[in-house]
């Protein structure tokens, strides 16, 4: 059973590093979580960039959140990127499979994927 | 939806919206019920809101006027012949024990019952969401009893660990699935 002890661990392990809390990286990946982007399948996709980010060890540069509905429902799943200098990123239709590109191209190698972007699905 | 834990995590969000520290998720079943109950200390809703609040066209959100998450947990309770109960305290009214239980009941063995679906998988996407939230989630059927308290994780990790960190949402995820295993569930 995963006890409380392996979380005293996590806390243990913790004890010397900074924990970087919300919105203090460099890339803020948003997720759409309304009832439209929920219904469109957005939870397995928030996953994905939470367990990629955390597995391809990006958690220091790039933090996930959940947003409200974006106001383009026929979209969802809608997955905003936004970085410091950069012009906002708007993919959307977006699956868990999808955004394991986005993380492996986009937040890793710095291009977007442009054919799941919005301009490229209108 | 295609997951009854879709609609819990859709309409527990109405719950964080609401401003709410604590918020409670149960799911109680029998042979053949299944009750879902989400509560929370939020600001409530006044009577008036409380009125209309399963209809589609009434909504809080500001980018459309629909808002279909407690009128879609209706439908799904009612095609199997349950129902939709909410009651709320607002704010205004009562300054201190405000909030809002949302209850939805199912025959769980009628045909239209919706699958519940992954509900570790929305327990862990709330609280990633919110991790300044507390969340107590309980799912009791005969043979099973799951429960997870954040407070409990809370004063285990201590103020500086926050409950969205990766490893901890793992922990989070193996520790509903392995006690569903324990109440011989696997799906979940």
């Amino acid at each position: 059973m995963k006890s409380l002890a392996e979380l005293a661990a996590i806390r243990e392990k913790m004890k010397n590093r900074v924990v970087l809390r919300e919105g203090q990286g460099d890339i803020r990946v948003v997720v759409g979580m309304a009832t439209c982007g929920i219904a469109a399948g957005a939870r397995p996709v928030l996953s994905a960039f939470v367990e990629g980010v955390a597995n391809e060890g990006l958690s220091d540069k790039v933090t996930v959140t959940q947003t409200g509905c974006i106001g383009i429902c026929q979209y969802e799943p809608v997955v905003e990127v936004f970085e410091s200098g950069k012009e906002k990123v708007t993919y959307v239709k977006m699956t868990a499979e999808k955004a394991k590109e986005v993380i492996e191209k986009h937040l890793k190698g710095g291009s977007p994927v442009a054919e799941y972007t919005i301009g490229s699905n209108q | 939806m295609k997951e009854l834990s879709l609609n819990i995590l859709d309409v527990a969000k109405n719950s964080v919206k609401a401003g709410a520290k604590n918020v409670g998720i149960s799911i109680a079943e029998t042979d053949d019920t299944l009750t879902v109950t989400i509560s929370d200390d939020g600001c409530g809703m006044t009577p008036e809101f409380l009125q209309n609040v399963t209809d589609p066209f009434c909504t809080t959100r500001t980018t459309r006027p629909v808002g279909l998450g407690i009128p879609l947990l209706k439908l799904e309770a009612e095609q199997t012949g349950g129902s939709l109960s909410i009651e709320s305290r607002h704010e205004s009214t009562h300054p201190i024990d405000h909030g809002t239980v949302t209850s939805a009941t199912f025959y769980k063995n009628h045909i239209d019952m919706t699958p519940l679906g992954d509900v570790c998988g929305s327990v862990v996407t709330l609280i990633q969401g919110s991790p300044d939230i507390d969340f107590h989630y309980t799912h009791t059927a005969p043979g099973l009893d799951v429960s997870l308290d954040t407070k409990e994780m809370r004063e285990v990790l201590g103020e500086d660990v926050p409950l969205d960190l990766p490893d901890v949402l793992v922990w989070i995820e193996e520790n509903l699935k392995e006690q569903y295993r324990a109440g011989g569930r696997f799906g979940q």
